[in-house]
């Protein structure tokens, strides 16, 4: 090694060297004025058009969102929501309608959307077994499914609190007294129906307990073609969520009245939580969402004035 | 191990001790005479050996052996010590005394003291807010839960999201739930163990990486190789490396440190005349003087220069007075030492060179002197010498023999001589001979030579004198007497010599001075110029006399003439504290005339009147650990240069401590010799010089190099690099640990408190291992504020450090301002981009995760001063990665997360989010850091600019003229 130090003028060239005495070629970029005024202003010129386009694509969305959880709960029963929810002899199905505001393009996603309902509880998002989901019978490794693992001894499928809280609330959309087809097929990711859901998994011993949370499956169907229960086990990531229904691959013209039939079976009442209905079409961008449109207008504008701002600065103070 | 015989017949051993003090010259070791007849293959040699507790000090033994009914006494020159190695020797017998964990070498074996570097300690203070912090994020979680809790408790058994209750089993019980406070300690315990990453514990491993790396770089400097003795620099301590950028003073020793402690003897003052010529030396002088035996022709290895006018008289012999004066000065020259000549072969069969092996470099000086002018050493036992005398080998018995020690400050040898007759030769430092020369005799050949000593030190000569005394017989019998008892004695023996010494070494008659030139190293006065200009103070500790001190400090530059001196120089506590007063008195009216401009710092010492301090070991005695400490740091701290003279080693240390005591800034040591040991393990960080004295000060260093001028690229260029790359390493990793925890906590506040996690454990994980490591190590390794070539031309840029410029409190809570409001930005705008959609809470996870990791890359990218491949690699490099380990998570299916990266990266608001998070979170910064470059440069951002710019306006040709320079720097 001490043969590379004491070399000659070619050792002296080699990288190993300039490695070694720290002086690899290497670029210092400096901060000039014009630089930075540069770089706010492409910032500017890049963000303000992407937040015109992107607030564009969110306005061009049309979204119908009606609020059902109290409407749909008959007037003797408003001052006691729970009770009317978990009596059985009382019939649930419950109806509305409401007007298209603007032409609606196909397809038209349907979503119920709960509020104020924690899917993102710790207690909650660990109560499954994703062994069991692909696998089915096994006695092992349900035991993360707690407090919903066994019944009567015997092993639920699907287990956990996840899947016994499953929606099920139903929606059936008639327009002009036709019934509006309601595409339910792929509403899951394809992903998931796939590789993590079973095909030879069928519902065993499901909603048999004391305390029914939600939803029942048709025992004869494989898990990985319960979408409704792949779309609801995608636990979401905050307190206000929509999960997709459906969709319905017809255009909704201006003024179009549509009646919604619906089983209101889904009990949000014991915790306050809200439950919608929500038809939307999609953009480019996705749903209907103003903010990301509005910070991007922010930022681009910000970054303009701070561009000016230096520049004003600048000229009015040189330093030496 | 007691020596019994050698394969010599006399029973020399000669040692060399590099493993034990580091010293490659040859020792002497002698065997009793006693044993060296016994050969224990053939007779059983019986005997007992009394010896001292096994002790530390590799320097002294006693013991004394009982052989055939005799007692001999042992000391230290009869013993090997384990980790000697035999030279020259074929065989040696002993007796092992101490053995396995008891030897010398093994008790000696303790570490240096542990340092902990500035920046760490100021870091600690910081983790302890962190910790804090932590506690308050888990105490707002934890409350938070327990409101939720209570408002909710009626609601809990059915909540589908909660269950509370558990029907699974037949009787119906509370499942997971211990009740209100228990549930709230849990959290506070889960919280902890989420947010946990607050404290970065992997900077720590970062940390000793960078300064594994730092070291690297230090160790292979080029600048920092001494050629002429082959040495590196050496990192001996990995955990201050920071610290070599903050230091404000240094403490240098002189000999071997600011000297290259090459002694070459340059005058002589013999009986009053004083011999300093040389000047003219002719082609047959080369080779100086040589010695023809048996057709072979003995030369010294080292030729010194010569008087001419002396060297006749020491032809001519001892005919005149005058000549056997100088024959005489010469004897005692070639006799009074412990030399021990070597003879080496050359090449040419004929030519054989003597080489002389001492622990004193002042005697080998001596010693090479005397042979230049015909007489040379030639054989040397613990029973005689050889000195060939003018081609003329004579024998003398050395017939005792009194070993230098720092108390007497000086050492004599009785030799017999063949005639007879017996004489004592003495030599010593000035101050210790007087007092035992006879003054009544030649008063004005001792008035001559005290005058010559005076010149002589003026000009920066170490001095000797040289007495001699001829001994009667029964002198000699009385002395005899005593020393064989002496020698014997199990107790107190070194007092019971050094009485018979100073018996013995009395009544002397002057025979004259040596003035021996101790040279200074290489590029000394430029480094101490370049240490005062970055505003570090120089104080020189030395055990030299005041004069060769001050006349040192004028050669090093050290002291200048616009220089006012101080001089403190007391005897006693009272007049002490008087002169010490005067003297702050005079500091400060000095320096207020010039105090204007001394405050602005960049312009010190230009125009001001600096004072120098001059203290001398006396008035230390009486100052330090006294009241008087105080008034001593005061005077000190407006002196631009301390010189303290004729301190003892405790001493030096004792001047550091007060000075570290007083004020918070650092301390740095240097020095070479065994007595340099106590001052460098006090320093906050000690450096060691790799030179003759010995490996001692090496060994209880933090860092060892081969010069004090390389003094100047430690601090100047790696200090500085280092303190600045491990200050921002630092501020980084505070800032990229919180960001992440910061994000995990405000999604906490949107999941009930109850501490889910939307971006996956792994990708916790893996966060500070893999994702964000490497650029860390990689920019605290090999980032650079400023070129080499800046740091040395600009040595006022070291004043960062000084200032704390990289690391101080304001920048950290600046820091975590902005940890805050990037944090914020990396959370909320996914969750308003988000808000009421079908995301899954893995899906936003993912996002989070590759938010946080892109800005926390593209923040420090911002940061890099200093882009060569290595940091691009490492910075995208750790971008790419983390693309590959999310898409690797999220494609096992037994995750929940399964597929969603790729789901989400198929629309185009993941983008879209990604995009307005990193520019918006950054921008705040890049606004701050532009406005504070732009009206607030600090010295370090304009050096900066001018490299750059100045590189730029450089035309061509020039810039060919420079590159050499550029890009191999010099040695």
């Amino acid at each position: 090694m001490t043969d590379t130090d004491r070399g000659t003028q070619r050792d002296r060239d080699s990288a190993f060297y300039l490695f070694t005495q720290q002086n690899l070629p290497a670029c210092k970029p400096v901060l000039t004025p014009e630089w930075v005024f540069m770089t706010f202003l492409f910032i500017g010129f890049i963000f303000i058009p992407v937040g015109l386009v992107t607030l564009r694509a969110s306005h061009s969305v049309v979204e119908i969102v009606e609020r059902y959880d109290i409407g749909c709960v008959p007037e003797p029963f408003r001052i006691n929501k729970v009770s009317y929810i978990q009596d059985d002899s009382i019939p649930k199905n419950c109806s509305f309608s409401f007007k298209v505001p603007k032409y609606m393009k196909a397809p038209i996603y349907i979503y119920y959307q709960l509020d104020n309902y924690y899917q993102n509880h710790r207690r909650y998002v660990k109560s499954r077994s994703d062994k069991q989901l692909l696998h089915g019978q096994n006695q092992h490794g349900i035991s993360s499914c707690q407090p919903v693992e066994v019944n009567n001894d015997r092993p639920i499928i699907p287990c956990g609190l996840i899947a016994w809280s499953l929606f099920n609330d139903t929606f059936t959309f008639i327009r002009n007294r036709a019934e509006l087809k309601v595409n339910r097929k792929n509403i899951a990711w394809k992903s998931d129906r796939e590789h993590k859901f079973g095909k030879n998994v069928y519902p065993f011993n499901f909603q048999n307990g004391t305390l029914i949370g939600g939803g029942k499956l048709n025992p004869r169907i494989p898990l990985s073609d319960q979408e409704d229960l792949i779309v609801w086990m995608r636990t979401s990531a905050l307190p206000s969520f929509r999960k997709l229904y459906g969709r319905i691959e017809k255009d909704l013209d201006v003024d179009d009245v549509v009646v919604v039939h619906l089983m209101n079976n889904y009990n949000t009442y014991s915790f306050g939580g809200k439950k919608k209905l929500v038809l939307s079409t999609t953009s480019w961008l996705g749903g209907k969402n103003d903010f990301l449109g509005l910070a991007y207008v922010f930022i681009g504008s910000s970054s303009v004035t701070i561009a000016v701002v230096f520049t004003l600065l600048h000229l009015l103070s040189q330093r030496h | 191990m007691v020596l019994l015989s050698t394969s010599e017949p006399t029973g020399v051993a000669y040692v060399q001790t590099t493993n034990l003090d580091g010293e490659s010259n040859l020792k002497t070791r002698y065997a009793k005479q006693e044993t060296l007849q016994k050969i224990p293959e053939k007779e059983n040699v019986s005997g007992l050996i009394k010896c001292e507790k096994p002790n530390r000090n590799i320097y002294g033994f006693q013991a004394n052996m009982e052989v055939d009914g005799k007692q001999v006494s042992l000391g230290p020159s009869n013993i090997i010590l384990r980790g000697c190695e035999l030279k020259n020797t074929t065989w040696a017998v002993g007796v092992a005394v101490y053995a396995g964990s008891k030897t010398k070498a093994m008790l000696n074996n303790s570490g240096a003291p542990s340092k902990r570097s500035r920046l760490e300690t100021h870091m600690n203070l910081e983790i302890i807010f962190l910790s804090l912090f932590l506690v308050a994020l888990c105490t707002v979680v934890s409350v938070c839960a327990a409101v939720w809790l209570r408002r909710h408790r009626d609601e809990l058994d059915y909540l589908p999201f909660y269950r509370r209750k558990d029907f699974s089993e037949d009787e119906e019980k509370n499942y997971n739930y211990y009740g209100w406070g228990l549930e709230i300690f849990f959290t506070f315990l889960m919280s902890v163990i989420v947010f946990q990453i607050m404290i970065p514990i992997s900077l720590y491993i970062s940390m000793e990486l960078v300064r594994v790396g730092q070291a690297y770089f230090m160790i292979r400097d080029a600048e920092m190789y001494d050629e002429s003795s082959n040495t590196r620099f050496q990192c001996r301590a990995l955990n201050i490396n920071e610290d070599l950028g903050q230091i404000k003073y240094v403490f240098s020793d002189k000999t071997g440190t600011l000297t290259e402690n090459m002694m070459e003897f340059q005058c002589a003052s013999i009986w009053g005349v004083d011999y300093n010529g040389g000047k003219a030396t002719s082609q047959d002088q080369k080779d100086g003087y040589f010695v023809q035996a048996d057709g072979q022709v003995l030369r010294p290895k080292m030729v010194v220069k010569t008087d001419p006018e002396l060297l006749q008289y020491v032809r001519n012999g001892k005919e005149t007075k005058e000549g056997s004066y100088v024959h005489d000065f010469f004897l005692a020259l070639a006799a009074c030492n412990t030399i021990v000549p070597i003879i080496v072969d050359t090449p040419d069969p004929t030519l054989k060179l003597i080489d002389y092996q001492g622990e004193s470099p002042d005697e080998q000086a001596l010693v090479y002197a005397a042979a230049a002018y015909g007489f040379m050493l030639i054989e040397r036992t613990s029973g005689h010498i050889v000195i060939d005398i003018q081609g003329e080998r004579k024998r003398f018995n050395v017939l005792g023999l009194h070993e230098f020690d720092s108390d007497r400050k000086r050492m004599s040898v009785i030799l017999g001589f063949p005639n007879q007759s017996v004489k004592v030769f003495v030599k010593g430092a000035d101050t210790t001979m007087f007092s035992v020369i006879d003054r009544s005799l030649n008063t004005s050949i001792i008035r001559a030579t005290e005058a010559h000593l005076q010149s002589y030190s003026s000009i920066g000569l170490r001095t000797l004198v040289i007495g001699m005394r001829e001994l009667s017989t029964s002198e000699f019998e009385e002395w005899h007497s005593a020393f064989e008892v002496a020698s014997t004695a199990l107790m107190g023996r070194a007092r019971l010599l050094r009485k018979i010494a100073s018996n013995i070494e009395s009544n002397l008659c002057i025979l004259g001075a040596s003035g021996i030139e101790d040279k200074l190293q290489q590029g000394v006065p430029e480094a101490i110029e370049s240490l005062r200009t970055a505003g570090i103070k120089v104080w020189v500790l030395t055990g030299d006399k005041q004069e060769t001190a001050i006349s040192i400090g004028y050669s090093s530059k050290l002291l200048t003439s616009k220089m006012t001196q101080v001089i403190v120089n007391s005897n006693s506590k009272e007049s002490c504290r008087k002169s010490l007063e005067d003297a702050i008195i005079m500091s400060k009216k000095l320096t207020t005339t010039s105090g204007t401009t001394n405050e602005t710092g960049r312009t010190l010492g230009t125009g001001s009147t600096p004072v120098a301090l001059i203290i001398d070991g006396t008035s230390l005695v009486y100052i330090l650990d006294s009241e008087l400490e105080e008034r001593l740091f005061e005077l000190a701290c407006n002196c631009s240069v301390v010189l303290c003279c004729r301190v003892a080693p405790l001493q030096k240390a004792g001047i550091i401590s007060l000075v570290k005591k007083r004020t918070s800034d650092m301390t740095l040591a240097i020095g070479d010799g065994a007595n340099d040991v106590s001052m460098i393990q006090m320093a906050d960080v000690g450096v060691g010089i790799s030179g003759q004295e010995g490996r001692q000060a090496v060994m209880a260093s933090d860092f060892a190099m081969g010069q004090f001028r390389f003094l100047v690229p430690l601090l100047f260029v790696h200090g500085h690099w280092n303190y600045q790359r491990m200050g921002y390493m630092i501020l980084y990793n505070f800032y990229r640990n919180a960001v992440f925890v910061l994000v995990l906590f405000w999604y906490v506040l949107f999941t009930c408190f109850t501490l889910t996690t939307a971006i996956n454990e792994w990708s916790s994980v893996l966060y500070s291992v893999i994702y964000t490591s490497v650029p860390t190590v990689v920019v605290g390794i090999l980032d650079k504020d400023l070129s080499r070539l800046t740091l040395l031309k600009h040595p006022q840029l070291y004043g960062a450090g000084h200032r704390d410029e990289c690391y101080n409190k304001t920048l950290f809570w600046i820091t975590m301002l902005d940890t805050l409001y990037q944090s914020v930005v990396v959370f909320f705008i996914p969750l308003l981009a988000y808000w009421g959609s079908t995301i899954d809470a893995a899906s936003i996870g993912d996002l989070w995760t590759l938010a946080v990791v892109i800005l926390v890359n593209l923040h420090l990218a911002m940061d890099v001063i200093h882009w060569n491949w290595i940091t691009h690699a490492a910075i995208w490099g750790s971008i790419i990665a983390t693309f590959i380990c999310v898409i690797v998570i999220d494609a096992i299916p037994s995750l929940v997360g399964y597929w969603a990266i790729f789901e989400i990266a198929k629309t185009r608001l993941f983008w879209f989010c990604l995009l307005a998070i990193i520019v918006t979170a950054l921008i705040p910064r890049f606004v701050v850091k532009v406005l504070y470059q732009f009206y607030a440069p600090c010295d370090v951002q304009i050096a900066r600019e001018a490299e750059k710019f100045w590189a730029q306006s450089q035309s061509a040709a020039v810039e060919v003229e420079m590159s050499p320079i550029l890009d191999h720097p010099r040695r």
